[in-house]
C-alpha cells in the first residue's frame, strides 16, 4: 500500500512510545548502571568499565547456559513447526468439529506459566503421575528428577504440548484464506498432494508461519518459569537455561554486576537474530 | 484428496493435548491420602473439599480476582493506545516510522527476567509496588508491541478508499476512527484482544516480583502455597483446574474471530 507523508501522525503513536518507554528505557537504564559499576549499596557505586561483561563472557557457566538454551530452542522449532502444520492440514475447514477443535486446542495457550510446569509434574512424576507411571509399569525406568535425558525430554515434551497449537492456530488461519476455487482448479489439473502442498498452501501459510517462528523464538529462547517449575533446572544444572542461570544469579547470589552484564548479552543475541530475521521477511514482502 | 483417516492426526493431538489436563484435574477431587498412596486412574474417593477450601478462603480466592483485574486493565491500556498507533502505522510515512516499529518489536524480545529487578525498584520508586495498576502496565511492556504489529496488519488489509471516502463524505477524523473504522476492524480487535489477555493472564515473573499480599496473582498464590504448607497436591491442583477456566471461557467466545481474523487481515 503506497501510504502517504504525515508527520502529525507521531502524535498517533505518541501514547503508545510513552508507555512502553517507560517500562523500557528507564529499566534498562538501571541495568545497564550495575552493568558497568560495583556497588555496596547505598547508592555508592564504583566504575568497573568492562570488567563484568569479560567474565561474563569467559565464564563457562554461561557459555553451557547459552548452549543448552540453543538446543532446546532448536529441538522445540524442529518439532513444533511440522506437527504444527502437520496439524492445521489435517485439521476440518468446515462443520461444527472445526469450534471443538480450535477451542480444544487453545486451551493450553491460556494457562498461567506455572500451572503448566506444575501440570506436567504432577503428570510425570514417576510414582503417581499419569505419564511416569504408565512409562514406568512398561517397564521403562523414567524419574525425571533424576535421569539428566529424562528432565530434557519431559521439558521438550512439555514445550511442544504448550506451544504446538499457537503455530496450528495460525497456519490453520492462513489457510482458511485459500479460496475453495484453487482447490478444484488444481484437481481438474491433476496435481499431486505435494504440488498443492507447495504452491498454494505453503505460500499462503508463509506470512504466518513466519510470525509464529519468529514468536516461538522469541518465548523459548525467555522460557523461564515452566522448566523452573517443572526441573527447577535440576537435576544438576541440565535443565539451567539463560534466564533461570540469570534469575539464580541476580536474586539468588545477588551479584547483581555480572547478572546484569549477562543481561544486556542476551539481549543483544535475542536482538540480533531477530533484527536478522524481520529484516529478511520485511525484504520478501517488498519482492 | 480427501483421505478418510485424516481426522486422526488432529484426534491423536487433541488426546495429547487432554491427557495432562485430565491428570490435574483427576488428582483436583482426590483427597491428599489417596494421592500420595499409589497411582489411579479415577478418583477412587471422590471428593470437593479441596475447592471448598479455595472458594472459602479468601487469600486463594482473591488471588483470582486480582489476576482477572489486572489482565482486564492491561488489554484496555493495550489495545486502546495500539488502537490509533497501528492505524499511524498502517496509513502514513513519517520521520523514524520503521525504526520506531522495529524499536516496538525489540521490547517483546525483552526477557521478563532481565527486567525482574529493575521494575520492582522503578514501580516501589514512584509508589505503585502491589497495586494491579502497576502489573497491568508492566505488562505493556510486551502487550502493546504484540498489539501493535496484529492491528497494524490487520489495518493494511483494509483498503485505503474506505478512509477516503469517510473524509470526502465530510466525516471528521475521530468520528471516521470510531463509527466506521472501528467496526471494520472488529475481528482484528478480537485477536488483538485475545492475545493481550493470554499473554497477560499466563505471565507470572513480572506479575509475582510486582505484587505482595494486595495485588497478588492466583499464579503467586499457588506457588506460595505449594513451598510453605508441604505436600498438598490436591488444594495445587484444584487450583491450577480453577485457572483454565477463565481462558476456556475466552477462547469459547473468540473462536470464530481467531480462524476468520487471521484470515482476514495480513497476518
Amino acid at each position: 500500500m503506497n501510504k502517504t507523508l504525515n508527520q502529525k501522525a507521531w502524535w498517533l503513536v505518541a501514547p503508545v512510545l510513552l508507555l512502553v518507554a517507560f517500562n523500557a528505557f528507564i529499566p534498562l537504564m538501571t541495568v545497564v548502571n550495575y552493568a558497568f559499576q560495583e556497588t555496596f549499596g547505598n547508592n555508592v557505586f564504583f566504575w568497573e568499565g568492562t570488567t563484568w561483561f569479560e567474565q561474563v563472557l569467559r565464564s563457562e557457566r554461561f557459555h553451557d547456559a547459552f548452549q543448552r538454551q540453543l538446543m532446546f530452542t532448536g529441538m522445540i522449532l524442529a518439532i513444533e513447526v511440522p506437527l504444527g502444520i502437520g496439524v492445521a492440514l489435517t485439521m476440518p475447514r468446515k462443520g461444527p468439529w472445526v469450534s471443538v477443535c480450535l477451542v480444544l486446542m487453545a486451551l493450553p495457550l491460556l494457562i498461567p506459566w506455572n500451572v503448566v510446569g506444575a501440570m506436567w509434574n504432577i503428570f510425570a512424576l514417576p510414582d503417581i503421575g499419569l505419564l511416569g507411571y504408565t512409562l514406568n509399569s512398561m517397564g521403562i525406568d523414567y524419574n525425571f528428577t533424576r535421569q539428566p535425558v529424562a528432565a530434557w525430554l519431559t521439558t521438550v515434551l512439555m514445550d511442544v504440548w504448550h506451544w504446538t497449537s499457537l503455530i496450528v492456530l495460525l497456519c490453520y488461519a492462513g489457510l482458511s484464506s485459500i479460496p475453495d476455487d484453487y482447490y478444484q482448479a488444481a484437481n481438474i489439473d491433476g496435481a499431486s498432494r505435494w504440488a498443492i502442498f507447495r504452491y498454494i498452501q505453503l505460500p499462503k501459510m508463509k506470512r504466518v508461519l513466519t510470525i509464529a517462528i519468529l514468536l516461538r523464538f522469541m518465548d523459548s529462547f525467555m522460557i523461564y518459569t515452566e522448566p523452573f517449575v517443572l526441573t527447577g533446572g535440576g537435576p544438576g544444572n541440565t535443565t539451567t537455561f539463560l534466564s533461570i542461570d540469570l534469575v539464580k544469579i541476580a536474586l539468588g547470589q545477588f551479584d547483581l554486576g555480572p547478572a546484569a552484564a549477562m543481561s544486556l548479552v542476551y539481549f543483544l543475541v535475542v536482538l540480533l537474530i531477530c533484527w536478522v530475521f524481520y529484516t529478511l521477511m520485511m525484504r520478501n514482502e517488498e519482492q | 484428496m480427501i483421505h478418510p483417516r485424516k481426522w486422526l492426526v488432529p484426534a491423536l493431538y487433541i488426546l495429547f493435548l487432554m491427557l495432562p489436563i485430565y491428570g490435574l484435574l483427576a488428582m483436583s477431587f482426590k483427597t491428599t491420602g489417596e494421592i500420595l498412596g499409589g497411582f489411579s486412574f479415577f478418583p477412587q474417593q471422590f471428593t470437593l473439599a479441596n475447592y471448598k477450601v479455595i472458594f472459602t478462603d479468601p487469600t486463594w480466592y482473591n488471588g483470582y480476582i486480582n489476576s482477572i483485574i489486572y489482565v482486564v486493565i492491561n488489554t484496555v491500556i493495550s489495545v486502546s493506545v495500539a488502537l490509533p498507533a497501528a492505524y499511524a502505522f498502517s496509513r502514513y510515512r513519517f520521520l523514524g516510522d520503521k525504526h520506531l516499529f522495529f524499536w516496538l518489536l525489540t521490547n517483546r524480545m525483552a526477557p521478563p527476567a532481565v527486567f525482574a529487578l529493575p521494575f520492582f525498584q522503578l514501580y516501589s520508586a514512584i509508589g505503585l509496588f502491589d497495586t494491579h495498576i502497576a502489573v497491568a502496565l508492566a505488562h505493556c511492556l510486551f502487550n502493546i508491541p504484540l498489539t501493535v504489529w496484529i492491528l497494524e496488519g490487520f489495518m493494511s488489509g483494509i483498503p485505503k478508499e474506505l478512509d477516503e471516502t469517510a473524509y470526502l463524505d465530510g466525516y471528521s477524523f475521530s468520528r471516521f476512527f470510531i463509527r466506521i473504522f472501528i467496526p471494520t476492524i472488529a475481528a482484528g480487535i478480537g485477536v488483538a484482544m485475545f492475545f493481550c489477555f493470554m499473554y497477560s493472564w499466563v505471565e507470572l515473573l513480572l506479575a509475582k516480583t510486582l505484587t505482595s499480599v494486595d495485588a497478588k496473582p492466583i499464579a503467586a498464590t499457588m506457588t506460595r502455597t505449594a513451598s510453605s504448607s508441604g505436600y498438598e497436591l490436591g488444594l495445587l491442583a484444584a487450583a491450577g483446574s480453577l485457572t483454565i477456566i477463565p481462558g476456556a471461557v475466552v477462547i469459547y467466545f473468540v473462536r470464530n474471530y481467531i480462524a476468520k481474523g487471521f484470515a482476514l487481515g495480513r497476518v
